[in-house]
């Protein structure tokens, strides 16, 4: 059959050829043939691999797995794992496939098949033949329900004592599957569980330290009970385990039986966790298994991150933590990406314990986040981002910028989001903190959230002393990077507001470039900005309203000015078309007031901005530069913070002005021209 | 814990597939589905985990076919790698010479090993030569 399916060359086909295998095993199944009946169940199985429905056989497990042979027992558990999962999914596929049964008889019917179920269960797990019992551990393990925990814990409990190993080490797993579905059950199994660490057999030891992780997980007592019974004894285990002499059956690159060594380790974690004497009786294996595991195969790595992992866990050890991190730090210089990986990812746990011991790997660091592999930039740009503090703010943030300019696309998000909180977080100066800004902005301006420019934008109008350097920078970088849309809001709002800063070079810092900036040479930036196609709505909005500012700020240019702004006076945009109507008029009609209305807007709160950012202040309403208003259409509105009104794409939101001059500002983009024109005119 | 256990061809059939939680059937395929985008395109270079929902999938590839591990997010990757490397020996061991039409064909014995190997989600037997002997044990009854 599965030749026939291989051969088969499309989808189609291969359903054809599933249908009639399907059909014809039903036939079988309703002849109730004893020979073919496990075959039928492997093709069965296939089917299922492949995708099909098979619910149909199910009741042919129960049937293979009541019959006395080996063979049709073991295919018959086989089908059982495959086909069903737990109890529960049994017994509605029964259900559905008794539907035409009245209730009544349904359940009973159902309650029949579990009954034989479990009868058939508990005869396999007392059977005398150690396979068929071995058989039964594995569909427990592996299909275990509550309710059969319960029934079936103390059957499995005593076979944790059965003569045979591979008896015993079936059901220590079958505890574990038993004590996570019912946690209940943990301490009945406590001295067995603790029977088995005293094993010889590797295959029996490795379950039970996974069976006594497991329960002192889920069980204080049983944690309680390992530490004081077992924690030398594990300790002996480890120490024969790493002195072992060379055995070719559990050798795994030069070292005896890894696996154990990572669970025994892994024990000896939860039972030093948050216990100062069991943590002393393991320093001396801890610093002996950390010191002497070859470090060239994967297999040592994985000890030796494992060990890492327990002095990182247990209680504090400073010689220890010490040299786990070293241990890291060599990590780091690997060449395998997997290694340098799992080194990133415990370098963040140990951040937290000891920041100290970490920074002094912060070169190997930056070089991972420039990693060709996304995991490991992810990782190590996430150690940089909790390794950052004042003293090396800047030099981090340095190596961090000139890396955005040549990194992934993909990557930029990230890296960009975690740069601008960094500068924000940490910046020692305002110089510093626009500089950082305007490169991330001209770099990756695309990807940062509006948050970030907003508040770009307050601590630039905070600055004041700065304004001069700022418009100038950002006229500079707007020259070379117009496609970063955030960039080119920030400075087109900025030359609205310090248009004659700029032309008439004011505040000019010692460390600037001369440059001669003509009212023209401003203006055709900021029209460039309106009339590009690629400009979102947003930033043309910003530029209409700082056009309108340069007509006061540049008095001579007004006339050139009104012509940019009336070509979209039949914008499609109705926003635009707005703006463009309601400026005309207030160039063309109300000269004597255009000065007070365009004036410079008022320095933006800073502590405010910060406050709403962050979600802590409650409602804008309760803040005394906004208080609520009534709009002329009658609907109350709740104002916003100055920096929004201003950015505000949608008018309808912002308020109408109290009495303050700064007000009138917010006015523009409100109301429309009429009312304004009332109170001034 | 391991909580599923793939083994996927590079056109992504699933050869093998053993879970150890609950999952309904269009859920599996799912999972089997996005696993295997997951796996199929990645750099040889890159590590071999990935970070899948809320859980961590360690893969390996051997020849056309993807062995992944699905396991908790506090799991020794490291650890896993070399289970399944372990895995792949045994078969190659059983099978003398291991190839893809093996496992196809033989699908109930993968099983078989794999449930030596590895129960309820945990490692169960470390030895090699133990488990083809309980195998050839296995074998001789039927």
């Amino acid at each position: 059959m599965i030749r026939a399916i291989r051969a088969c060359k499309t989808a189609a086909e291969e359903r054809t050829v599933v249908r009639k295998e399907c059909a014809a095993i039903r036939d079988t199944i309703n002849e109730n043939d004893q020979d073919y009946r496990h075959r039928n169940l492997a093709k069965l199985m296939f089917i299922h691999m492949l995708g099909y429905p098979t619910h149909f056989g199910q009741m042919e497990c129960l049937k293979l797995i009541a019959s006395p042979g080996f063979p049709e027992k073991r295919i018959g558990y086989l089908g059982l794992m495959l086909l069903l999962d737990e109890r529960q999914e049994v017994l509605m596929l029964v259900t559905n496939s008794l539907k035409q049964y009245p209730v009544s008889i349904r359940n009973s019917f159902c309650f029949c098949i579990l009954a034989f179920f479990y009868s058939d269960f508990q005869t396999n797990l007392n059977h005398t033949n150690q396979y068929i019992v071995g058989l039964a551990l594995c569909a427990l393990g592996n299909i275990c329900s509550a309710e059969m925990a319960r029934d079936l814990a103390p059957e499995v409990e005593r076979l944790l004592q059965f003569r045979d190993p591979n008896v015993r080490k079936k059901a220590a797993l079958c505890t574990i599957r038993i004590i996570k579905k019912v946690p209940d059950l943990a301490e009945n199994f406590i001295n067995s569980a603790a029977g088995l660490l005293r094993e010889k057999h590797h295959g029996v030891l490795i379950t039970g330290v996974q069976l006594c992780t497991e329960l002192s997980k889920v069980c204080g007592e049983a944690l309680e009970y390992f530490r004081m019974k077992c924690t030398e004894g594990l300790v002996r285990n480890l120490k024969d385990l790493v002195n072992s002499p060379y055995s070719p059956e559990y050798d795994v690159g030069g070292i005896t039986d890894p696996f154990l060594h990572i669970r025994l380790l892994k024990l000896l974690r939860v039972l030093g966790e948050g216990d100062a004497d069991a943590s002393d009786c393991m320093n001396d294996i801890l610093a002996q298994v950390a010191t002497k595991t070859e470090s060239n195969k994967v297999a040592g790595n994985a000890i030796l991150y494992e060990c890492v992992q327990t002095i990182m866990s247990v209680e504090d050890n400073g010689g220890l933590r010490v040299l786990a991190i070293n241990i890291l730090g060599r990590f780091l210089s690997n060449r395998d990406n997997n290694i340098r990986y799992v080194a990133l990812n415990m370098l963040i746990k140990a951040v937290a314990a000891d920041a100290q011991a970490v920074q002094r790997h912060r070169a190997t660091i930056l070089e991972c986040v420039k990693d060709s592999d996304a995991s490991i930039q992810k990782r190590a740009l996430e150690l940089v981002y909790s390794l950052v503090n004042e003293s090396n703010v800047k030099s981090l943030t340095k190596e961090l910028i000139d890396y955005l300019e040549v990194s992934d696309q993909d990557f930029r998000g990230d890296l960009t989001s975690k740069i601008c909180s960094i500068v924000a977080k940490f910046a020692p100066e305002k110089i510093w903190y626009i500089d950082q800004m305007l490169k991330v902005l001209s770099e990756a301006g695309n990807f940062v959230k509006d948050e970030v420019w907003h508040s770009v934008i307050v601590v630039i109008s905070n600055a004041s002393d700065l304004h001069g350097y700022t418009v100038r920078a950002l006229y500079r970088a707007l020259q070379t990077s117009v496609e970063q849309e955030s960039l080119v809001r920030v400075a087109v709002w900025c030359i609205g507001e310090y248009g004659d800063i700029l032309v008439k070079n004011v505040g000019m810092l010692d460390l600037e470039d001369p440059i001669t900036v003509t009212e023209s040479d401003a203006l055709d930036v900021v029209e460039m900005t309106v009339k590009r196609h690629a400009s979102d709505l947003t930033t043309k909005a910003m530029a209409l309203v700082a056009l309108l500012k340069l007509c006061s700020r540049f008095p001579s240019c007004s006339e050139r000015i009104r012509n940019v702004i009336i070509q979209y006076k039949g914008n499609l945009l109705l926003e635009l078309q707005q703006r463009s109507i309601e400026f005309n008029r207030i160039i063309a009609n109300y000269q004597n007031i255009r000065s007070i209305l365009v004036e410079r807007m008022p320095v933006l709160d800073e502590a405010n901005f910060v406050g709403r950012r962050d979600g802590s202040l409650p409602g804008t309403a309760s803040t005394p530069t906004g208080p609520s208003v009534n709009l002329p259409n009658g609907v109350t509105k709740t104002s916003v913070a100055p920096l929004v009104d201003l950015l505000d794409l949608n008018s309808d939101e912002a308020p109408a002005p109290s009495s303050s001059g700064g007000d009138l500002l917010q006015d523009l983009l409100g109301v429309d021209l009429p009312s304004t024109s009332e109170q001034f005119g | 814990m391991i909580r599923f256990i793939l083994l996927q061809n590079r056109q992504g059939k699933t050869r093998l597939a053993k879970y150890y939680v609950p999952l309904e059937d269009s859920e599996k395929h799912k999972v089997e589905y996005e696993v295997h985008r997951l796996v199929v395109n990645r750099d040889p270079k890159f590590t071999n985990f990935v970070e899948f929902r809320t859980h961590k999938i360690i893969y390996r590839r051997y020849a056309g076919l993807f062995f992944s591990l699905c396991v908790d997010i506090t799991d020794n990757e490291l650890a896993y790698l070399e289970c399944i490397h372990l895995f792949v020996e045994i078969l190659d061991h059983f099978f003398s010479n291991v190839c893809e039409l093996d496992l196809v064909f033989n699908f109930h014995k993968v099983y078989l090993i794999l449930d030596e190997f590895i129960l309820a989600g945990e490692l169960q037997e470390t030895s090699k030569r133990a488990i083809i002997e309980r195998m050839g044990e296995l074998e001789k009854l039927e």
